[in-house]
């Protein structure tokens, strides 16, 4: 009676044990997040007292290290918001095309081969990725369409579409999971043919969960630094075409934070631009999560 | 048997403690540019005097007289000299930096080897990189925009070029950017209507490298001071050297030291 009772205590504290320890480490991430947010925060802020939040985001002129330095980030912002719509036209096609055809028409075989290549794409370092558009793709498109540099947007739009693909790939594939079979039989029974169902059914049934894909696929672009700065040519100027050679902010941040002097105003205006990417994939992934949410209950999947 | 690997261990780890209390330390940190004059000399010095440890760092000129300013290096790398206000910080808080000289570098103007041009002089290069001349033509080259190609605005090389070819004047804002006299290189090759500057030791068969006011880049050129671009490259202290650090930068301004400046790429004093 009292080996059973003792048993029992013991697997009990064990258990706790193993609860607490995953605890710890379900919440570290937390943990990481917050020191994140408190040093962009600390790093970033000081720089509003040398320029104001307005001229910060709307000026027009990045010179950190001349004399006087000027701190616009507006050709920053510009330049990623090109690039990341230009890689969008891109990675939507191709990533939500590839999904449906995964997942509603190739036959199981064929799956099995193209999936895992596709997965293959996302474990590619980014710096390949860039090398491949420094030395195939941009001299390429220097030469087809006539112009002075390959190294442009264009050129960075492309790979960071490709580099897109895989993640909003999975994720619409995952979203097109989610719709219940008797959706698609419902549609065949009333006569409809395949095409019809998938444009009609299928994707309207999937639709929010593939926009969670594509917010996050578009995450992916915002954040990515090491191909942006190797292809992008990082001019930094108000982009006027997808021609031209312009800078993203994180392309910014890498080239310039390894010889930025550790407390000086140039220091603590790259950490305010990391601030800025920060809070737009936030946003990004705020709206992903809602969307995503409503989905769920849409189709009574609720958890 | 266990207590004579007892007995080892413990004599290996006291020797290894003894070791390292006798061995010298300096730490060197700062320009991208001076890190292969660096390292390996360092590696040289450490070579004939194992009990000196040299580590080196690089990070930007500017990065290396901040930590000489803090007193986390001994000797601060720079490709560039320091600033009024970089001096007066130091002075500030006690630091008194010495310069010495190690090198000589130049900085090659480079363009497509299709180029037809072979000089510019100082005032052109400046209207190239100041947007004030956008085609070739302009030059009596070809009828081809220029692609105007430049270094990430923190390092020295773009400081040195910045005051010793523009006067401190900016960039034009679509310039290129390169995060490294490399890339500036690879990005020249294959642009037809590109230009772009590098320390002479970058500078590759498939880049042409220009004469400017008809002065060729070229060590002795560099070291008469006749070809415009050229600038001394920095080894700074606080005050004047003492012990194992005076003894290594001896050995760089010897002629052995300054024999590995010209396999570096660099040109060397004597």
């Amino acid at each position: 009676m009292k080996s059973v009772l003792q048993v029992s205590r013991t697997r009990v504290s064990r258990e706790k044990l193993y609860k607490t320890i995953f605890a710890v480490l379900a919440f570290s991430s937390l943990i990481f997040l917050l020191g994140i947010i408190i040093i962009l925060f600390k790093e970033g802020l000081p720089i509003f007292s040398s320029v104001s939040l307005m001229k910060f985001i709307t000026g027009a002129f990045w010179y950190p290290t001349h004399e006087p330095a000027e701190f616009g980030i507006l050709p920053l912002i510009l330049g990623t918001l090109w690039v990341t719509v230009g890689a969008m036209l891109v990675c939507i096609p191709l990533g939500v095309g590839a999904a449906l055809y995964l997942h509603e028409i190739a036959n199981p075989r064929l799956r099995a081969i193209l999936k895992p290549t596709i997965e293959i794409l996302a474990s590619i370092p980014s710096i390949i990725y860039g090398f491949f558009g420094m030395v195939v793709v941009a001299p390429f498109l220097q030469n087809l369409l006539r112009i002075p540099t390959g190294l442009c947007a264009l050129t960075a739009s492309l790979i960071l579409g490709i580099m897109a693909v895989p993640i909003v790939c999975s994720l619409a594939e995952d979203a097109l999971s989610f719709v219940p079979r008797s959706f698609r039989e419902a549609s065949f029974a009333l006569g409809a043919n395949r095409w019809q169902t998938i444009t009609r059914v299928t994707l309207p049934a999937a639709g929010s969960g593939i926009s969670t894909a594509i917010i996050l696929g578009m995450s992916r672009i915002v954040g990515e630094t090491m191909t942006v700065l190797m292809v992008a040519g990082g001019a930094a100027v108000i982009p006027k075409s997808m021609l031209e050679p312009l800078r993203p902010m994180t392309a910014t941040i890498a080239a310039e934070m390894g010889e930025a002097v550790i407390g000086s105003t140039h220091y603590h205006a790259l950490f305010a631009i990391g601030l800025v990417l920060f809070l737009t994939t936030l946003v990004f992934n705020l709206i992903a999560e809602v969307i995503g949410r409503r989905y769920r209950l849409k189709l009574g999947l609720d958890r | 048997m266990k207590n004579t690997t007892k007995i080892i261990m413990l004599s290996l780890l006291i020797s290894l403690g003894l070791h390292a209390a006798e061995k010298a330390k300096i730490r060197m940190e700062g320009s991208t540019t001076v890190l292969p004059v660096a390292q390996m000399t360092a590696e040289q010095f450490m070579n004939i005097n194992p009990h000196v440890t040299i580590s080196v760092q690089g990070g930007g000129s500017g990065v290396g007289i901040a930590s000489l300013i803090e007193k986390t290096c001994d000797i601060a790398t720079a490709s560039r000299a320091m600033k009024d206000s970089e001096i007066k910080d130091a002075i500030s808080k006690g630091v008194n930096p010495t310069a010495h000289v190690v090198a000589m570098d130049g900085i090659a103007i480079i363009l497509h080897p299709s180029n037809r041009i072979d000089n510019l002089s100082k005032e052109e290069i400046k209207k190239i990189y100041t947007g004030k001349i956008s085609n070739w033509k302009e030059l009596k080259g070809a009828d081809q925009k220029i692609v105007v190609i430049s270094r990430d605005v923190a390092s020295g090389t773009y400081e040195a070029f910045n005051n010793l070819a523009l006067d401190g004047e900016k960039v034009r804002k679509d310039a290129l950017l390169n995060a490294s006299n490399k890339a500036v290189v690879m990005a020249v090759e294959r642009t037809p209507g590109g230009i772009g500057y590098v320390g002479l030791g970058y500078v590759t068969p498939h880049v042409k490298v220009i004469t400017v006011n008809d002065v060729a880049c070229t060590r002795q050129t560099i070291l008469a001071k006749t070809y415009p671009f050229s600038r001394p490259l920095f080894m700074y202290t606080n005050g004047k050297p003492t012990g194992e650090v005076k003894r290594y930068l001896d050995f760089v301004l010897s002629k052995e030291g300054q024999q590995i400046v010209t396999e570096a790429g660099f040109v060397g004093l004597k």
